[in-house]
């Protein structure tokens, strides 16, 4: 069992944000996580991360509980989980490899960081990273100077630097536009493929999970509500995972550039809709 | 529509006598502070005057009569007035140096200070008081008082005025600098965390490229305040152009020429300073630095 989450619970105030949310992963895959804004599926992701504290339940990877992890180590499962955000994230007025490096934070001397003195063969690796991700050219700049993809490209890289078991990506398309979009879901893809890391993503769109993920997860209410291929995510459970009505349209909001282009499969959407 | 301006039903009387009422009492009150503030200023005027030595009122024609002095002396011997200027100079780096190291070691000492008391940063959010008085009581006890403390106990000299002009400026520099911490964006802060970076390599590499314009202007501005102070503290035996001045500027020793020089060099000094320290915060606020 490489990951498998068992009743995990979190509540703000009397809100329950996550409600005994279980389900386990035998090996490397890439999930996706759908649902509604306020279903949970953030919270979920930052409690893996541990940037948020579940209140009860157990995460175990390889067969450890990383919920109860303390200081040195719980920032030593936070280096083997990389993050990526909705907003990127980044230093803005550092530059693009500084931010890169950022990744190897938790594996070098606070005081050497301080002074920013990352070893050569460090600052080769993120360029390679770079290139890897087509921005090795924007090195040199600052990260509030590259456009919104580029910034999440940047983000990836940081990601990757920290040589990760998990990379969660929490919406990480949502702030950006269709072409950028899938330039950044492409990207996460070769990397679960040929690195073969286990990538999960919160996505607000059904295509995007449809398209890139192995395994999909749909929350409603902070509870799963849907747990199966990408095949099984049909209209129907669409709507039950969004609690939508027969007007709900997955054309209608969605990011890909195909779905504005074929208005006969936005008809057959339709059809079904009426069915 | 005239109707609505012009027509006064029996509930509008009753507002309007209401309205007045309070009016009135409005105007009573103000008229009550009033008088109780031109109270004070009278009697504590004439308790001041009658303790006053020579009197108020035959002191405040000769008011003019001391500069008057010292502008006079001064002339007369403008001759010296250039090798005054380098007589002094030193004693002038001495004060410009004795502000420089206390605001750095200030800005130093408040930038930590000032990451432990600011919400969503703290390294122990349950201490935020305590540090927030802690930088209270530094900026509520005058140089002066920590000054005349420490040449008491280690002897006159620059380095009890550093300390006490240091303590100060962080007491004040970090409650400033907490402000702008404020305002920082936790996104990249947020970003460090999940790589598992330490406290102090969030503060440093997520926070202080954000906030450092800001503090750099604000350094640059207790830099002058500094100065000043550093020179003050020269009256009371911690060297530099204060020292120089205290001796000149004594009654009756001729030395009026001496202590119109040390005025120039202060007054330069000070506008040197105060046009460098504009400029660059102009350009550090200004976004293009």
């Amino acid at each position: 069992m490489l990951l498998s989450v068992e009743n995990v619970t979190k509540t703000f105030g009397r809100n329950k944000a996550v409600d005994n949310v279980s389900f386990a992963l035998e090996k490397s895959a890439m999930i996706g996580i759908i649902g509604r804004s306020g279903a949970g599926k953030s919270t979920f992701l930052r409690m893996v991360n541990r940037l948020t504290d579940a209140i009860t339940g157990a995460i175990k990877f390889d067969g450890r509980d990383i919920l109860h992890l303390k200081a040195a180590e719980k920032r030593a499962w936070q280096s083997d989980c990389a993050m990526i955000f909705q907003q990127f994230n980044l230093v803005p007025r550092m530059d693009v490899v500084s931010n890169v490096l950022h990744g190897t934070l938790n594996r070098r001397s606070t005081f050497a960081t301080m002074f920013n003195l990352y070893p050569q063969g460090d600052i080769h690796r993120a360029i390679d990273i770079l290139d890897r991700l087509g921005i090795a050219e924007q090195a040199p700049k600052r990260a509030e100077a590259l456009s919104g993809g580029q910034q999440q490209r940047v983000a990836i890289a940081r990601a990757l630097m920290q040589d990760p078991k998990i990379i969660l990506a929490d919406e990480p398309i949502a702030s950006l536009d269709p072409m950028n979009a899938q330039v950044v879901m492409q990207a996460l893809r070769r990397i679960h493929e040929e690195d073969g890391r286990m990538v999960i993503a919160n996505l607000h769109t059904l295509d995007t999970a449809r398209r890139y993920c192995d395994r999909v997860i749909g929350m409603r209410g902070g509870r799963i509500v849907f747990d199966g291929t990408p095949d099984q995510l049909t209209t129907g459970v669409a709507r039950d995972i969004y609690g939508a009505d027969a007007s709900f349209s997955e054309a209608a909001t969605s990011t890909s550039i195909e779905a504005l282009e074929t208005p006969a499969e936005r008809a057959v959407h339709q059809a079904e809709a009426t069915v | 529509m005239a109707e609505i301006s012009a027509h006064s039903g029996p509930g509008t009387t009753d507002i309007r006598a209401h309205y007045l009422e309070l009016i009135q009492r409005k105007r009573l009150y103000g008229g009550l502070t009033l008088s109780i503030f031109a109270l004070l200023m009278v009697s504590g005027f004439l308790l001041a005057d009658s303790r006053n030595a020579g009197g108020f009122w035959g002191g405040i024609l000769n008011i003019f009569d001391f500069p008057a002095q010292v502008i006079g002396e001064a002339s007369e011997k403008i001759a010296l007035m250039p090798g005054h200027l380098v007589t002094f100079f030193p004693a002038l780096i001495e004060t410009i140096n004795i502000a420089a190291v206390s605001t750095l070691v200030g800005a130093m000492l408040g930038t930590v200070l000032s990451l432990l008391s600011t919400r969503g940063l703290a390294r122990y959010p349950r201490m935020i008081p305590l540090f927030r008085r802690l930088m209270d009581i530094m900026r509520a006890i005058p140089e002066i008082v920590i000054a005349l403390v420490l040449i008491f106990v280690l002897g006159g000299g620059p380095v009890p005025a550093m300390i006490a002009i240091a303590f100060h400026t962080a007491g004040a520099l970090g409650k400033l600098f907490s402000e702008v911490n404020e305002n920082a964006s936790l996104k990249p802060v947020e970003g460090l965390q999940s790589v598992g970076a330490t406290w102090l390599q969030r503060m440093w590499l997520g926070v202080i490229p954000q906030v450092a314009p800001n503090y750099l202007s604000y350094g640059l501005l207790r830099f002058e305040i500094n100065i000043r102070a550093s020179a003050i503290l020269g009256f009371v035996g911690a060297g530099g152009i204060g020292y120089e001045l205290k001796n000149a500027i004594s009654w009756g020793q001729g030395k009026f020429d001496e202590a119109a020089a040390i005025f120039v060099l202060l007054f330069a000094a000070i506008v040197v300073f105060d046009q460098i320290s504009s400029h660059f915060r102009n350009r550090l606020t200004g976004g293009k630095g």
